[in-house]
């Protein structure tokens, strides 16, 4: 009952606004190798809504770096990352967690950006407008969408 | 065990992703039939290797946009050197004088100039832009008001004067004097900026040759400069781009004609050393 309050909630407030229930981005527990074990909303992620997000401009917009196979609706995919086909039988969830959330926790020093952090950036900005931001910034996308990405990239398996 | 994964997948993504890749092309560029163009060639000793070769982002556009370039009937950058050319004549300012007062022809006084711009100004002790020097010239010696940075005539101007130096190669000097600005534009350019944390370099020297969506992205240099964007149907500046680059990684931008965009065009510009000399030209 309580979980799907949040969710309605979560989805009238949009992007970048964290429910009650949600991790703080400055609280995500990474691991050594930088996981994160625990859900960011405690909602389990949506799959479609998922595939959206990684196709959209405005909100991941993976596949500027990525090939993603199944998302081939979406036209030009690039290539600055790996194709992510088959990407669920790589990592586990846990693992995937920590790759969207903040990829540099995983791989040291890596071009992807991270998509759940908020502070210590340098001339932060205030989205595509090229003016100042102001430290925190809303993160690029909220704690559901990181689980909405999760629970997609979890569907794509190796034959 | 974690460890040796992410090892594969890196030896993975080495070796695949230049397979995917695209990459520039082989073609050459002769403009009006007879400028020959050094558009691929050794990287300049002070990149210390960081690229095999020095490309022109000429080779990665398409093929019609290539071709826009190699006549100047067809080159739309043309017509803004025609209106550079009028304003070269006219009279402005206090002095009475106008460019060509001093200057004559520029088809003759301005060879070569533009090949070695940014430089080290004695006078103002700083680095000036092609741009700053026309500036110098119109406050100190026309009595005239500057014109502002990377608009209209400021850059039809440097356009014209650029167009009389196509074929020769970009020769900024880097030490001396100027070595200080340099070693802070360099470090500009290695600095991740913004909520995306990308600097020039992640996508300029580690994935020109590859797509980032439907970008075909190049090595970066500024010899095309100011160049016409068949996107912005317009002439664009040097610094305009470079803030177009800045702000797409979500970061707070600099201002055009700032110290440090003025120190990240010498560095760029420098990055391209040995490549001829472009501009006008014609990008999409
Ligand atoms: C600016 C480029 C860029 C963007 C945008 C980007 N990534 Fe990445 N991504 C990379 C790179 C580069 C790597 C490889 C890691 C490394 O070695 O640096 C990577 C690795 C990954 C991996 C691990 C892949 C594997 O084969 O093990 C996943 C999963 C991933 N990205 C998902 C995403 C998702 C989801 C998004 C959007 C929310 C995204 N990426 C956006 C560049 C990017
Ligand atoms: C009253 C004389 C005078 C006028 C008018 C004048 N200049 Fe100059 N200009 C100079 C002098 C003197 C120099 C410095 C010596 C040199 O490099 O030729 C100079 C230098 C330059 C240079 C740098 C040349 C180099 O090799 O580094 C450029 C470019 C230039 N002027 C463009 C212009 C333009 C464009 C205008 C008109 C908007 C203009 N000047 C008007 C006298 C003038
Ligand atoms: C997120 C990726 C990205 C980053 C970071 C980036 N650029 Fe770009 N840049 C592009 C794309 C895409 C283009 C258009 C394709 C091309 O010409 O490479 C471009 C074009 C350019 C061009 C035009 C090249 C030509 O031939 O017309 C220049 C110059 C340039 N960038 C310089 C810079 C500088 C300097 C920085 C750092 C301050 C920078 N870029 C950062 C993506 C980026």
């Amino acid at each position: 009952m309580r979980l799907s309050i949040v969710s309605v909630v979560s989805v009238l407030l949009g992007t970048g606004i964290a429910s009650a229930e949600s991790v703080d981005p400055t609280e995500v527990q990474y691991d050594e190798y930088g996981a994160v074990e625990a859900s960011l909303s405690g909602v389990p992620g949506d799959p479609a809504s998922g595939a959206e997000i990684m196709k959209s401009r405005a909100k991941g917009n993976c596949i500027a770096c990525h090939e993603v196979e199944v998302l081939k609706d979406a036209p030009f995919h690039g290539e600055v990352g790996p194709a992510l086909n088959g990407v669920g039988s790589r990592w586990s969830e846990a693992e995937m967690r920590g790759i969207v959330a903040n990829a540099k926790m995983t791989y040291d020093g890596t071009m992807m950006p991270a998509f759940y952090k908020t502070e210590g950036f340098i001339r932060p900005g205030d989205g595509y407008t090229g003016k100042a931001g102001k430290e925190p910034l809303p993160p690029i996308l909220s704690a559901q969408e990181i689980e909405d990405v999760v629970a997609f990239l979890m569907t794509l398996k190796e034959e | 065990m974690m460890k040796k994964v992410l090892t594969v997948s890196s030896a993975l993504l080495m070796s695949t992703v230049p397979a995917l890749a695209r990459g520039p092309d082989d073609n050459t560029l002769v403009v009006n039939g007879e400028i020959e163009m050094v558009t691929k060639t050794e990287a300049p000793a002070h990149l210390d290797g960081v690229l095999p070769e020095i490309i022109s982002g000429w080779h990665y556009r398409s093929e019609e946009t290539q071709q826009l370039q190699s006549d100047d009937f067809e080159n739309p950058s043309m017509i803004f050197v025609d209106d550079a050319e009028e304003a070269w004549n006219t009279v402005e300012g206090s002095s009475g004088n106008s460019c060509a007062s001093c200057h004559e022809d520029a088809a003759e006084s301005m060879v070569g100039v533009s090949a070695t711009y940014p430089k080290w100004n004695e006078e103002a002790g700083q680095v000036y832009t092609l741009q700053n020097q026309v500036n110098a010239c119109r406050t100190e010696r026309m009595g005239a008001e500057p014109w502002a940075y990377d608009a209209g005539p400021a850059l039809n101007m440097e356009a014209l004067i650029a167009s009389h130096s196509r074929g020769m190669p970009v020769n900024v000097a880097i030490d001396g004097p100027a070595a200080e600005t340099w070693e802070q534009g360099r470090e500009i350019y290695y600095t991740r900026y913004g909520q995306l944390e990308l600097a020039c370099s992640n996508c300029h020297e580690n994935n020109n040759g590859n797509h980032i969506r439907a970008d075909h992205l190049s090595q970066g240099h500024i010899n095309g400069f100011p160049t016409y964007r068949l996107r912005n149907a317009a002439l664009i500046g040097t610094q305009s781009r470079f803030r177009g680059c800045i702000r797409d990684t979500r970061a707070e931008t600099f201002a055009t004609g700032s110290p440090e965009l003025v120190a990240l065009e010498l560095y760029v510009r420098s990055r391209g050393n040995g490549l001829s000399v472009e501009g006008p030209a014609v990008r999409n």
